[in-house]
C-alpha cells in the first residue's frame, strides 16, 4: 500500500483545483463534500500507507518515492520525490487528521460566508502543500511546500479582504516571515555549495566527513536554516505577525497557525537534526530561544483581553518549548509535544471559534462569562484541552508531553538548570493564562444573549480532539512512571536518542512534582484571581507594565522605528533618481502621443470619411507616380 | 451608336466625386447615405462600361454583385439611421459624435 504515498498530497491539490474551477458554479453542499472530502481521503490514505509502511519494517527504513525528475541544470538535479519515515508519517497523521477535523468543523462555521467554496480551496491548497513539506526528499522541494504554506497563509488571514486590517495582518504576515524564508533559502544556498546536492538523506550522511563539529560554515548554515525555522515558527526575534495573523477565520487559526503551519520550523530543524548535532554552539542559541520565547510570548498571553490573542501568545509559547526541546537534542519529545499540542491548540481554537461564533463575532473575553451552561459540550472539550495545555499532572496528555521536555531541559547533556528554571517558569505563567481564559469566558455570570447554537458538525470535531488530547498522552509514559515508551521508539528510527547525564529516579520525581505543583498552583492562581469577577470590558488605564505586555513587549514599534521607519525614509528621498526618471519620461511621453492620437478621434463621421479620402488619394499617387 | 469607353468613365468617375462631395459636405445623415448609394452606382457603372468595352460578362456579374451589396448596405444603414434617431433625436450626424477620444 505504501506506494499510494503520492495520493495522499494529490487529493487535496485535486480538491482544490476543483473547488477553484468549479467553485462558484457547485453548490455550497457540493463544495463541502468535495473539500472536506479529499482530506478525508487523505485521511484514510495515510492509515493504508502508514500501515503498509510499517508492516515487516521493524528498522524503520525510509521509503523513497520518486515521481518525476524536477529539473537537471548544471549540476543541480532535485527529483520530485518524497520520503515516508516515522517523522514524516507523524506529520502526515497530524496533518490529515487535525485537518480533516477541521475542515469538518469549518462547513458550519463558513457555511454563511459568500467565500465558502474559495474558502475550502485555500484550505485544500494549504494542506496539499504542507504535504508536500513534510515529505519532500530534498530541501528544494521541502522549499517549494514552505512557500506554499507561506502564501496559503497570506490568502487565509485576508480571507475576509474588505477590512483594510486583515489585508493589513496578511501582508505583515507574509512579509515577517519572508525574512525568515530568505535567510534559510541563503543557507540551501550554502548546503549546495558544499554539497552539490540538496538531497536531505545525501546531506546528513555526508555533512559530518564535510564539516568538523563547530567548523564556521556549519555553524553560519545552521543559523541561517535556523532563521528560516524562527520565522515560520513565530519564534523570537520574528514573533510579531502570528497575532495579528487571528483576523483569519477561527479554523484557519486552528490548522495554519496553532496545528501544522507554525510547527515548519520544529519539522525543518528535526529534519536536519545531524547539522545542528555538528553545531552545538546553534544548538544552544535554539534552546535559548525557546527559553526566552516560551516566557514572553507566556507574559504577553497574561495580559490579552481578545481571546484569539491569548491563543496566539500561547501557541508561540509553547512551540517555544520544542525549541527548547530541540535545542538540548531531545527531538523525539519535541515532536511528541508538537503532535499533543496540534490536538490541543486545535481543539482551544476550534473552541474559541465557538464561542465567538455564538455570542456574534465577540473577541473581547470580558463581555463573555456563564457559557458553561450554555453550550456544555463546548465547555467541557475547551476544559479538557485547557487541562493539557496547562500541563495538569497524570491525567492530561500535555503534562506527559511537557514533562518529558522538562526534565530533558535539565538531564540532558545540553541541558542546564538555567533552561529548566525557565520552563518551570513558563509552566506556571501557562496554567495561570489557560484558566484565566476559562473562568472568564465559561463562568461567571451571562452578560449577552447567544445568537447560534454549534451543531453536530462542529461538535464532532471538538469531542474527537478533546479525546485525543487526554488519551493521547498515554502513548509515552516517563521511566518512573510505567515507563512506555511507544512514540519514542518510534521516533528514534528516525531521530537519534538524547544523550542524559542525570539519572536516578528522585531527580526526575522532584521534576515531575514541581512541574505538577506548578500547574496546579497556577490554576488556582486563575481562580483567585478571575473567578466571578467583575472586569471592565476595556481597560482604559493600564499600568505600564501591563501595557509592555499587552502590547507584545513593543516589538511591533521598536521594529516600526528600527526597520520600517528608515525604509519608508529612504524610498522618499530617493523618489526622484535617474531610474525613477527614466521611466516617468516614458509614461509622459507615451502620454503626450496618446493626447496627440485621441484628438483625431473626434465622433464625427464626415471627418472620418475625408481622412479616409486623403488617404486613398496618397495612396494612389504613390502609386501611380512612384 | 456606340458611346465611347472614355465617355462611360468620365460620366461614373463625375457621378463618384458628386457622390463624394455630398458624403462629406452634408450633414444630415440620409442624404450621407444616398451620396454612398451615389458612389457605389458609380463604381458599378464604371465596371459595366469596362465590360462591355472588353466585350466581357465580368463586368455585369461584378455589378450584381455591388447591386445586393447596396441592398443589403441600405438595409443596415435605414436601421442605423432609425436607431440614431430615437437616440438622438436628430439625424445630425455632427451632434451625435459622443463616441470620441
Amino acid at each position: 500500500m505504501k506506494e499510494l504515498l503520492w495520493i495522499i498530497p494529490a487529493l487535496p491539490f485535486a480538491g482544490s483545483l476543483i473547488l477553484a474551477v468549479l467553485g462558484r458554479k457547485l453548490s455550497r453542499t457540493a463544495c463541502a463534500f468535495l473539500g472536506v472530502g479529499s482530506v478525508f481521503l487523505s485521511a484514510i490514505f495515510t492509515v493504508l500507507v502508514g500501515n503498509g509502511f510499517l508492516e515487516n519494517n521493524h528498522g524503520g527504513a525510509p521509503f523513497h518515492q520518486v515521481l518525476w525528475q524536477w529539473m537537471d541544470v548544471d549540476g543541480l538535479s532535485p527529483k520530485f520525490a518524497f520520503t515516508l519515515d516515522t517523522l514524516s508519517l507523524t506529520f502526515i497523521f497530524v496533518i490529515t487528521f487535525v485537518g480533516a477535523l477541521i475542515h469538518l468543523y469549518s462547513v458550519q462555521f463558513m457555511w454563511k460566508d459568500e467565500g465558502f467554496a474559495k474558502f475550502f480551496t485555500f484550505m485544500n491548497l494549504f494542506i496539499g502543500f504542507m504535504l508536500i513539506l513534510v515529505l519532500a526528499d530534498n530541501l528544494l522541494l521541502l522549499y517549494l511546500g514552505w512557500e506554499g504554506v507561506g502564501l496559503c497563509s497570506y490568502l487565509l488571514i485576508g480571507f475576509w479582504y474588505k477590512d483594510p486590517a486583515n489585508g493589513y495582518a496578511a501582508r505583515k504576515a507574509f512579509i515577517v516571515t519572508r525574512v525568515g524564508d530568505t535567510a534559510m533559502l541563503i543557507g540551501l544556498f550554502l548546503l549546495f555549495m558544499t554539497f552539490h546536492t540538496l538531497n536531505i538523506q545525501e546531506i546528513l550522511v555526508a555533512a559530518p566527513r564535510e564539516w568538523s563539529s563547530g567548523c564556521k560554515t556549519v555553524i553560519i548554515t545552521t543559523l541561517l536554516l535556523l532563521g528560516g525555522a524562527v520565522g515560520k515558527s513565530a519564534q523570537l526575534p520574528l514573533q510579531t505577525w502570528l497575532p495579528d495573523a487571528m483576523a483569519a477565520p477561527s479554523p484557519v487559526s486552528a490548522l495554519i497557525h496553532a496545528a501544522t503551519m507554525v510547527t515548519a520550523g520544529v519539522y525543518l530543524i528535526a529534519r536536519t537534526h545531524a547539522l545542528f548535532d555538528l553545531a552545538p554552539v546553534v544548538e544552544t542559541i535554539v534552546a535559548i530561544i525557546g527559553a526566552v520565547t516560551l516566557i514572553v510570548a507566556g507574559l504577553s498571553a497574561l495580559n490579552q483581553q481578545d481571546v484569539k490573542k491569548v491563543l496566539a501568545y500561547s501557541t508561540i509559547s509553547q512551540i517555544g518549548y520544542m525549541f527548547l526541546a530541540l535545542g538540548v537534542g531531545a527531538w523525539s519529545a519535541a515532536i511528541f509535544h508538537f503532535m499533543i499540542h496540534a490536538f490541543f491548540k486545535a481543539l482551544l481554537f476550534l473552541g474559541a471559534g465557538v464561542v465567538i461564533w455564538v455570542m456574534r463575532d465577540e473577541h473581547n473575553m470580558f463581555k463573555m462569562g456563564g457559557l458553561r451552561k450554555k453550550i456544555p459540550i463546548v465547555f467541557w472539550t475547551f476544559f479538557i484541552a485547557s487541562c493539557a495545555l496547562s500541563a495538569l499532572p497524570l491525567v492530561t496528555a500535555g503534562f506527559y508531553s511537557k514533562d518529558k521536555i522538562l526534565w530533558l531541559a535539565y538531564a540532558s547533556d545540553k541541558g542546564s538548570i538555567g533552561l529548566w528554571l525557565a520552563a518551570m517558569v513558563g509552566a506556571f505563567i501557562t496554567a495561570l493564562y489557560t484558566f484565566r481564559m476559562v473562568f472568564l469566558i465559561f463562568f461567571g455570570e451571562a452578560k449577552e444573549a447567544l445568537t447560534n447554537r454549534p451543531g453536530i458538525l462542529m461538535t464532532i470535531p471538538l469531542v474527537i480532539l478533546a479525546i485525543l488530547s487526554f488519551a493521547g498522552g498515554f502513548i509515552e509514559l516517563p521511566d518512573n512512571m510505567g515507563h512506555i515508551t511507544l512514540f519514542s521508539d518510534f521516533m528514534q528510527k528516525t531521530l537519534p536518542g538524547t544523550a542524559i547525564t542525570v539519572f536516578g529516579h528522585s531527580t526526575e520525581w522532584i521534576s515531575q512534582i514541581i512541574a505538577g505543583a506548578v500547574a496546579i498552583i497556577g490554576v488556582i492562581a486563575a481562580y483567585r484571581l478571575y473567578y466571578d469577577k467583575h472586569f471592565p470590558f476595556e481597560i482604559p488605564d493600564r499600568s505600564a507594565l501591563d501595557k509592555f505586555f499587552y502590547k507584545g513587549w513593543y516589538f511591533d514599534g521598536l521594529y516600526d522605528k528600527l526597520i520600517v521607519a528608515p525604509i519608508l525614509f529612504l524610498s522618499r528621498i530617493d523618489k526622484n533618481d535617474f531610474i525613477d526618471r527614466f521611466y516617468t519620461g516614458l509614461v509622459s511621453i507615451t502620454q503626450a502621443l496618446n493626447k496627440v492620437l485621441s484628438a483625431t478621434q473626434n465622433g464625427k463621421v464626415r471627418w472620418y470619411a475625408l481622412v479616409l479620402v486623403i488617404g486613398a488619394i496618397i495612396t494612389l499617387t504613390i502609386l501611380f507616380y512612384p | 451608336m456606340t458611346i465611347p469607353m472614355e465617355q462611360g468613365i468620365l460620366l461614373s468617375a463625375i457621378l463618384f466625386s458628386i457622390g463624394l462631395t455630398g458624403l462629406l459636405i452634408r450633414r444630415n445623415v440620409i442624404f450621407m447615405l444616398m451620396s454612398v448609394e451615389v458612389m457605389l452606382n458609380s463604381a458599378g457603372m464604371a465596371f459595366i462600361v469596362a465590360g462591355s468595352a472588353w466585350n466581357l460578362a465580368d463586368g455585369q456579374v461584378m455589378f450584381i454583385f455591388i447591386l445586393s451589396m447596396a441592398a443589403a448596405e441600405v438595409s443596415v444603414g435605414l436601421a442605423l439611421i432609425i436607431q440614431l434617431y430615437k437616440k438622438f433625436k436628430t439625424t445630425d450626424t455632427d451632434k451625435a459624435s459622443t463616441m470620441n477620444g
